[in-house]
């Protein structure tokens, strides 16, 4: 076990380098520097704004000391466009935010997800099942850029039940539609292959034996079906969370939560390339950690993985 | 929104075994494929699409960039009507929306195909390369898939538009370059079957050259696997697009693309002007269950054995 963690670890960390150094290189190649502007600026004051940015050394050195802050003190540098304030300071008004509804979402999808596919699979060709069906095949064409207008249509401009967009850390309302509207189309695909999955094992040899011994029908579905049932459901959260990291951009546009999405759109508008490069760095970080975890919970699981 | 793996893997097992004399694999798919009526459907949703796009503008009574001062900013004036010839109404700006959204599945569509293009050549030929030389070529070449698959690839994108500028052109590309891995997986693992057929066998034997091979032994018979993956991949595509389309990030003005009409729409529709928002998520959610029915037609048309 530990040889299979550290191997996983000897992919994660120079993927982790490749990222940051990838980006560093492509924000360096990018046409225009940071401090180009439409009113020309004397030399000598380019060349110390430069120096002050580090700006001036040589290309390795640049990529040496940004990998160094960014690994050793997590500093990812000054933002190019908001003189005053850090990378960092911006990073950390969002993120709890984004941290907060992705969170629960993540553990919606999971939770209503599986339990949807279980009882679609325990009671086939009910019309349980057939809505579980139903909603998984709907949802696959109801992104959550789809998912946000039609939620606020609904529960905002029609019921004025829920307040249609801002955030609040007190007030649950408010978290309500981002997570729906995160979560959705991740519960549907879960709880598809939860449900083709499960049916798959109910139909095992192993399941038969538990049933001609004549054990309860909870007992035979918690104890020797759902454990393997899970395997393809746990591949697929690798998947799945970069993609609600990515969705996480949209809700934080449309509901102005406040979190990192609107800050990374933002940049990107104000070509701010320190910003979108320490929020690229930091979901990738995060997604190969995550990856690590899903991988390291693969192998506990699954006694076919070989260490 | 991820492809399900393991159907494809069986996808991939039936489309490599050896015909059985009597009907070919294509002659028995196809009289499937026409059975299967949630395909057919699907095959009729895209036909309307695609008839949509291409001869839309035959009936369009004005031109996709043209302001009609008549109607501007007048909420209930822009409404639907066959009288002024906005058939779905005006946009905010006085707009023709059907023009409009004509244009805009003419975009969505050409994104969706030649981002497929791009991701099938490129996929399929790294993973027939990384397949059929094996060895340590084929474990450097996966790693790097494992390694790229970990990275949020939509962040990157997002960096790539904005520093090398937000032409068609570019997006087309990023598009399609993010989705080649997956294609490269599935194409690999049934090249290494493939490799071990006696003709490949008996190619070498005569001393054909490895590229040649290549070409003319295993490529033609991954088109099955290659066919139903593009099909699932377009929709894919169609959402990336939108996605970045939807934070304003994508097609220009004065083009447009399904997603950044949903986002117009979407901005307006509390001034009670829900057709900007109704008619192109019609043409997106019809668009996307077409390609979504006729790939999994296509599927268990090729693979009887999944259901």
């Amino acid at each position: 076990m530990i040889v299979y963690i550290l191997k996983r670890l000897a992919i994660a960390i120079p993927t982790l380098l490749v990222l940051i150094i990838a980006s560093f290189l492509l924000m360096h190649t990018a046409p225009g520097g940071p401090f180009t502007s439409e009113r020309a600026v004397p030399p000598e004051v380019l060349a110390n704004l430069n120096a002050k940015y580090g700006l001036d050394q040589p290309l390795w050195k640049q990529i040496a000391t940004y990998l160094w802050n960014v690994v050793a003190h997590f500093d990812f540098g000054p933002s190019f466009s908001y003189k005053d304030r850090s990378v960092n300071d911006i990073i950390a008004q969002g993120f709890p935010v984004t941290l907060t509804y992705g969170f629960l979402s993540f553990i919606a999808a999971v939770l209503v997800g599986v339990t949807l596919g279980v009882t679609a699979a325990i009671k086939r060709n009910s019309w349980l099942d057939y809505l579980a069906v139903g909603i998984s095949i709907g949802a696959q064409v109801l992104p959550n850029f789809v998912m946000a207008p039609i939620l606020v249509l609904i529960f905002t401009l029609s019921l004025h039940w829920l307040p249609g967009g801002g955030w609040s850390f007190d007030d649950p309302r408010f978290w309500i539609m981002p997570v729906i509207a995160l979560s959705t189309s991740y519960m549907a695909s879960i709880a598809r292959i939860t449900r083709s999955s499960m049916l798959e094992t109910l139909s095992s040899n192993h399941i038969r034996t538990a049933r001609a011994k004549g054990l309860p029908k909870r007992k035979i579905i918690m104890r020797h079906a759902l454990k393997p049932a899970l395997l393809p459901v746990i591949s697929y959260l690798g998947p799945a969370f970069v993609s609600m990291i990515t969705g996480s951009v949209i809700v934080d546009v449309y509901f102005t939560t406040g979190g990192i999405g609107k800050s990374f759109v933002d940049s990107a508008l104000n070509r701010d390339y320190a910003v979108m490069m320490g929020i690229t760095i930091l979901l990738g970080t995060l997604t190969i950690l995550f990856n690590l975890v899903v991988d390291i919970v693969y192998g506990w699981i699954d006694p076919k993985i070989r260490y | 929104m991820v492809i399900d793996e393991s159907k494809m893997t069986s996808l991939a097992e039936a489309t490599s075994r050896e015909d059985v004399a009597g009907r070919s694999l294509w002659a028995d798919a196809r009289r499937r494929f026409f059975n299967n009526k949630a395909a057919i459907f699907g095959l009729g949703l895209l036909a309307f699409v695609v008839a949509f796009a291409l001869f839309g503008n035959l009936l369009a009574a004005w031109n996709n960039s043209d302001i009609d001062y008549n109607v501007m900013g007048d909420a209930t004036a822009s409404a639907p009507s066959f009288a002024n010839g906005h058939y779905f109404g005006a946009d905010d700006l006085g707009r023709d929306l059907f023009a409009r959204t004509v244009q805009g599945t003419q975009i969505s569509l050409l994104v969706g195909v030649i981002g497929t293009l791009i991701a099938v050549s490129v996929g399929t030929v790294y993973g027939a390369i990384s397949g059929y030389f094996g060895g340590r070529v084929d474990g450097f070449m996966m790693r790097l898939v494992d390694i790229l698959l970990a990275i949020p690839y939509m962040f990157v994108l997002i960096l790539l538009l904005v520093m090398y500028g937000r032409s068609i052109g570019m997006l087309f590309v990023g598009v399609g370059l993010i989705s080649w891995l997956e294609m490269a997986r599935i194409v690999r693992g049934q090249t290494l079957t493939l490799k071990n057929r006696d003709y490949v066998e008996a190619a070498r034997a005569i001393g054909v050259p490895a590229p040649t091979i290549i070409r003319r032994h295993i490529l033609p018979n991954l088109v099955g696997v290659v066919v139903v993956f593009a099909t699932l991949l377009v929709p894919l595509m169609i959402l990336t697009e939108s996605f970045i389309s939807f934070l304003g990030l994508g097609v220009q003005e004065p083009q447009t693309s399904l997603g950044a009409l949903i986002s117009e729409g979407a901005g307006t529709m509390s001034y009670g002007t829900l057709w900007q928002l109704a008619f192109p998520l019609f043409f997106f959610v019809t668009t996307l269950f077409g390609f979504y029915f006729v790939g999994d037609g296509l599927r268990d048309a090729l693979d009887p054995k999944e259901r």
